[in-house]
């Protein structure tokens, strides 16, 4: 699948971010993050633009850049201030300035247009700063194509095969979804509600309860970028009350940003934040650990299958069944963006 | 199930309850059924002329 430009991707999270160099490479393109002395994150091209040498392999001079090869030296905006042994700087000496903003805990980077970079549509994801919240994060390289990815995540009844033992049970896969596509808005939004359902140990070691429970899965996805999961889970009958107050409910918001590396790799940004046991260090390494089992466990597959797709003749049949609702919502959204058809909200009364 | 999306143009499918079908709403209040979800996004996005019944795959 091609890739959407002219969007906001997480590059990093905001603790990546400071006074070293630090390299990612976003929809194909090598970017180069630091924080000034100021404290505001920057996003410059990593490539010299004398012989190409990778900038987040060079050093720091205050807020400039000294290229570590022939000493090129780059301000915040990209423009050239220095080149060794004389007084002319070309007019042609500068590297890309990225549109670059934090918001939720992540630094994200415009790649597009930078005159469309817009910050207000940047999707949230406030628990992850929030302070009635305890997150634990990480990001796991994949070497597969973002579109698998989302795959995996729009269609959750993977857990119970793939994730057997953490966070898979067999309601997840024995439970029909409703799905709901906000045209406009582009939302695509998976509801899986089970109400009598085997807790899985990610649930029963962090939560403490010992029974079956309610479990509700709602993800909502807005693409490219971000994709949430609002996951609910309380004893069998216990229901949120008539005016929305949940106090004997659990809830945590699972967070991933899909950021596309190059054709055949992916960021894979994962955090999970929860409203209980907040100040319990055991359940923070416990939900840490257990999480980061299974994202790696959907990087071990995801890599393979990789590899499989890559090999196959262009346009080799799928089968959709009901469970791909969702998913193929995400796939048409994704491709008609990424044909030109960028998706900006629009304001709704 | 609660909608959960409230914009001007949400497309709901419904995975009916017991069975293998699917139920969709358009935004302007037309109803499908379908038991293949290719075949009824297909339905969905004709909007607004969408045919008279899904076609099966």
């Amino acid at each position: 699948m091609e890739f959407v430009r002219d969007q906001w991707y997480v590059a990093a999270y905001s603790a990546e971010v400071g006074r070293g160099l630090l390299g990612r490479t976003i929809l194909g393109e090598p970017l180069v993050l630091y924080r000034t002395g100021g404290g505001q994150p920057v996003a410059l091209a990593d490539r010299c633009v004398h012989r190409h040498f990778p900038l987040s392999e060079s050093r720091l001079a205050g807020d400039t850049i000294v290229c570590g090869y022939h000493g090129f030296t780059y301000g915040t905006d990209g423009r050239c201030v220095s080149v060794p042994g004389q007084q002319r700087i070309p007019r042609t000496a500068r590297v890309a300035a990225y549109p670059v903003a934090e918001q939720d805990s992540f630094v994200w980077v415009w790649i597009g247009e930078p005159e469309r970079a817009d910050v207000s549509l940047i999707p949230r994801a406030p628990w992850l700063a929030d302070d009635g919240y305890t997150t634990v994060c990480g990001m796991e390289p994949l070497a597969a194509r973002y579109s698998l990815l989302v795959d995996n995540l729009m269609d959750l009844s993977h857990e119970t095969y793939l994730h057997g033992g953490y966070i898979g049970t067999p309601e997840v896969a024995d439970t029909p979804v409703s799905t709901e596509v906000d045209e406009d808005q582009g939302i695509i939004y998976v509801s899986r509600h089970m109400e009598d359902a085997a807790c899985p140990p990610f649930y029963a070691k962090s939560t403490g309860i010992t029974g079956r429970i309610v479990r509700w899965q709602d993800i909502e996805y807005r693409p490219p970028c971000l994709y949430l999961l609002h996951s609910r889970v309380a004893p069998t009958g216990v229901r949120p009350g008539p005016d929305g107050s949940d106090p004997a409910g659990f809830h945590i918001e699972v967070v991933y940003a899909i950021t596309p590396s190059t054709e055949h790799s992916t960021y894979d940004f994962w955090a999970v934040a929860r409203d209980f046991a907040r100040d319990d260090q055991g359940v923070s390494g416990f939900l840490h650990d257990s999480n980061r089992t299974v994202v790696l466990q959907d990087v071990a597959a995801l890599n393979i299958l990789e590899q499989v797709v890559a090999a196959e003749p262009e346009g080799t049949q799928e089968l959709s069944i009901n469970i791909d609702t969702g998913g193929l919502a995400a796939r048409r959204m994704l491709r008609q963006m990424a044909e030109g058809n960028p998706r900006i909200p629009v304001a709704v009364p | 199930m609660t909608s959960m999306l409230l914009g001007r143009t949400v497309n709901r499918i419904i995975w009916l309850p017991g069975t293998d079908r699917l139920l969709g709403t358009c935004h302007c209040g037309a109803v499908g059924e379908a038991d293949d979800p290719v075949a009824m996004w297909d339905w969905l996005l004709a909007h607004p002329e969408h045919p008279e019944r899904p076609e099966r795959p």
